[in-house]
């Protein structure tokens, strides 16, 4: 198998990641991409703590989910990617190829953000670069949880 | 005396919510808990909302799953502090227990919490 799910998520590691997604994809391991989390072991055994033992959390900065990200996909786990914002899975899907669909699970209020969803917040540079990664090839959806219907990115941006 | 600790629940949805209602309904107390949900918010907002609960006095966080923003927000939040503790889990039943037992410290009011909570997970036969 491979990573089955790229997912965008300011909460990064929670419930809708290992309850809502993982229990319906049986993932045997997490990547969590994000660069300050990765330099902080305190901050790593947090997110453990909601993950159930079986599954493996892997921890790494853009750069190097970069580097590991055909190793993850020859993995014959199913697994989920998951990085809070949207330039980490922008370098992920380089020129195209590398990221068939990018899940937009959760980007919550900030200032300079407006409500596109009930749980995706975009200010107009963000909504642009999502925009460029569609134009790459990349299928772009915001989608909570599996049974709610994925809704296309001309519709919230 | 020092003031009375005081419980913040923290949930998904509206969990938080409706267990202040219940032990409220079932003992009268009504100026114990906070609820604070993490609907709409990342983990920044979240912790603004917990601050904002606690208002720097002694508390203890009663969280609901032993995982997720709910629980890393709260831990964040109590590290470092020996005015805050944090219990996982949450249930009425341990809530019923703490609001009559807000005099201890936050560490020890936690942990029977926790135990209070637990005694009341049975499987009662039928």
């Amino acid at each position: 198998m491979s990573i089955a799910l790229f997912r965008i998520d300011d909460r990064l590691i929670h419930g809708q990641v290992v309850v809502g997604w993982g229990k319906p994809l049986n993932i045997g391991f997490i990547v969590l991409v994000d660069d300050a989390v990765r330099a902080n072991p305190w901050e790593q055994e947090l997110y453990r703590m909601g993950v159930p033992a079986e599954i493996d959390v892997v921890f790494a900065t853009t750069a190097e989910a970069d580097q590991q990200l055909s190793a993850w996909e020859r993995d014959p786990r199913v697994g989920i990617l998951v990085a809070g914002d949207i330039a980490a899975l922008a370098r992920l899907a380089g020129n195209g190829g590398r990221v068939e669909r990018v899940n937009v699970g959760g980007l919550h209020h900030r200032p300079g953000r407006t409500e596109r969803l009930r749980y995706v917040y975009l200010s107009d540079a963000e909504a642009a670069e999502l925009k460029a990664l569609a134009a790459r090839g990349v299928e772009v959806t915001a989608q909570d949880v599996p049974t709610a219907s994925p809704v296309p990115l001309e519709d919230f941006t | 005396m020092s003031e009375p600790l005081r419980g913040v629940i923290v949930s998904h949805a509206a969990v938080a919510q409706a267990l202040l209602a219940a032990v409220a309904a079932i003992t009268g107390v009504n100026d114990a808990l906070v609820p604070v949900s993490n609907d709409g918010c990342d983990t920044g907002a979240l912790a603004d909302r917990l601050n904002q609960a606690i208002a720097g006095k002694p508390a203890v966080l009663f969280v609901d799953l032993p995982g997720g923003s709910c629980l890393t927000s709260s831990v964040r939040l109590a590290r470092g502090k020996t005015d805050v503790a944090v219990v996982t889990g949450v249930n009425l039943a341990m809530l019923l227990d703490f609001v009559f037992h807000r005099d201890l410290p936050p560490g020890d009011a936690a942990r029977r919490a926790a135990e209070a909570g637990s005694r009341a997970i049975r499987t009662p036969a039928a």
